[in-house]
């Protein structure tokens, strides 16, 4: 579905666009969205964000996982207007200045993806449970926690070794002197 | 997607206010992955949606009588890690952890799961004949493909499987809710809330269309008892049940002195098997007891073309659940 459609669609029914504040990867972002759009779609079409990626959109794959507040949910059942006064993090705002975030660089050292259209959401998944203490380390509960993110490839035991590689490894901070 | 007018209710007044004239046609949001998912499939269509995040329902409290107020808007993740469900209601944890992903727990609210609907795939298919969704269409699952279909509680009207996994654990925890509307508030038993389908399968609840739910309380938890969570699905995890079990036993000198039984997956809401609670009471907390109270909870089941196999699924998934729990009872 394309911003033209939602337009149209809007017009139909006579629901206004609203002004939205989005707060992405930390910076703010002014949009004035119908209010039938989605998280994801306001992010790829609106923002140019497209590492978020639409694979069912109906929350059973989890290719568009991103974080809001630090917890992941499926951006393709989430309404852009209920994100306002959050923080949304993608896949884009994964890396720093000093460089790729530890799940990102153990991914690419144990080739955690084919296609590579599932590895966002994985990535998104994988840095969220690592923060999340009430999710066990060892390799099920770690697998179970991936489950909502699908990867037509079979890359699963990849995946996993790149989560138990990156975890303990804190991200790097900024280089000094740049501002992020 | 279709479009609809957006506004976000500020307190609970307000809330059930702005939903009253619009019966029908306004809807409320929490999580959004029940809405949001069959508004795009033109399934559910709102005029207008009322986001209720900003209600102060994010509580879980422990009442002066033991038993636990759980608000609305808690989410499915955090109920089901919250020290006090962890400790006294551990069968509510497992089932809400079987339930959904990481990312939809996160999502989904307690009231929301209470209120989600139906996954038959002909309910989610504008084209199919339903009578759950268009009323007197027809019901296309009856012939068609059924085998994620339900044995109990069905009509020849919807044979439609209550999806929910929490609903299930609460159902055999004893629970109420409380509602709100315009005219006050009311509690009604967790049990008395969903509908059988009978010859109206789009009245799936009591709650009236002007009313919110504000709170779930659990009962106080049973002195003693063992639980367990089963769920049978066709994947290991992400996947809803084709058959689950939600048992609690207590145990004392090996014999049955309560039990609780609640099945998940085969049936048209979540489904209380009293007759196998009676029957096990009293009985000595072995295999044999169980097989027999699986038998009665399935006397009833009236298996279709394709779902016959939930039957020994079912039974099966009851005999293990009610074995772990009695194994987990304090006092066997
Ligand atoms: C891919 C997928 C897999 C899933 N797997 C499982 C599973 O294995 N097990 C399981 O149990 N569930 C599963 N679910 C369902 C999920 O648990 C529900 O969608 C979720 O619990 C709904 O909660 P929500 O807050 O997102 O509801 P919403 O979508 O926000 O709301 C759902 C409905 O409830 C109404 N509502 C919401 N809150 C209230 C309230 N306080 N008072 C009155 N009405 C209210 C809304 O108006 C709406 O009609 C799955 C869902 C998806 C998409
Ligand atoms: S089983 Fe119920 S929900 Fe499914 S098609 Fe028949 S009437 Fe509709
Ligand atoms: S695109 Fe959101 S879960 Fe598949
Ligand atoms: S790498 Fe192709 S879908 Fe996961």
């Amino acid at each position: 579905m394309n911003m033209k459609e939602y337009s149209r669609q809007g017009d139909e029914a006579g629901s206004a666009e609203t002004a939205v504040t989005l707060s992405v990867n930390g910076e703010m972002h002014q949009l004035r969205i119908s209010p039938n759009v989605v998280l994801l779609d306001a992010l790829r079409d609106r923002l140019g964000l497209t590492g978020t990626k639409k694979g069912c959109d109906h929350g059973q794959c989890g290719a568009c996982t991103v974080h809001l507040d630090g917890q992941a949910i499926n951006s393709c059942l989430k309404l852009a207007v209920m994100c306002e006064g959050h923080e949304v993090t993608t896949v884009e705002g994964l890396a720093n200045d000093a460089g790729l975030h530890p799940v990102q660089q153990a991914f690419l050292e144990h080739d955690a993806y084919q296609c590579g259209f599932c590895t966002p959401g994985q990535m998104m998944s994988a840095t969220a449970l690592l923060e999340d203490e009430r999710i066990g380390t060892d390799d099920a509960a770690v697998r179970e926690a991936m489950s909502g993110n699908i990867c037509r490839c079979g890359a699963y035991k990849n995946i996993l070794a790149a989560i138990q590689t990156a975890r303990g490894q804190g991200q790097a901070a900024p280089t000094a002197g740049k501002t992020s | 997607m279709r479009n609809f007018a957006f506004s976000s209710a500020e307190n609970v007044d307000q809330a059930v206010s702005s939903e009253r004239g619009n019966a029908g046609e306004a809807s409320y949001i929490a999580g959004g992955t029940t809405l949001i998912d069959l508004v795009k499939l033109d399934v559910m269509r709102p005029v207008q949606v009322i986001d209720l995040n900003r209600l102060p329902l994010r509580e879980v409290e422990r009442l002066d009588d033991g038993r636990l107020r759980i608000g609305a808007l808690v989410s499915n993740t955090d109920l089901a890690h919250h020290p006090l469900v962890t400790q006294h209601y551990p069968l509510l944890s497992q089932a809400l952890l079987a339930g959904a992903s990481t990312q939809l727990r996160n999502m989904a609210s307690t009231g929301g799961n209470v209120m989600q609907r139906t996954r038959c795939p002909y309910f989610r298919d504008v084209a199919a004949a339903c009578n759950k969704r268009a009323p007197g269409s027809g019901c296309d699952a009856l012939e068609g493909v059924n085998r994620m279909h339900a044995l109990l509680g069905t009509s020849e009207h919807c044979i439609a499987t209550h999806p929910s996994d929490m609903c299930v654990a609460m159902t055999a925890l004893g629970a109420t809710l409380t509602l709100e509307g315009p005219n006050g508030t009311r509690e009604i038993a967790f049990g008395d809330f969903h509908r059988l389908p009978m010859d109206r399968p789009d009245l799936e609840h009591e709650l009236e269309p002007d009313e919110l739910i504000t709170h779930v309380t659990l009962d106080t938890p049973v002195v003693g008892g063992g639980s367990h969570y089963l769920k049978l699905r066709d994947r290991a995890s992400y996947e809803f049940a084709l058959a689950s079990a939600a048992a609690m036993v207590a145990v004392e000198d090996g014999v049955i002195r309560e039990a609780r039984l609640a099945l998940g997956g085969v049936a048209t809401k979540p489904w209380r098997a009293v007759e196998a609670e009676q029957a096990l009471a009293g009985k000595p907390a072995r295999t044999e007891s169980f097989e027999k109270a699986a038998e009665i909870a399935l006397s009833d089941a009236v298996p279709r073309e394709h779902n016959a196999f939930k039957v020994p699924l079912a039974r099966q998934a009851i005999v293990r659940a009610l074995e772990k729990a009695s194994a987990a009872s304090k006092h066997h």
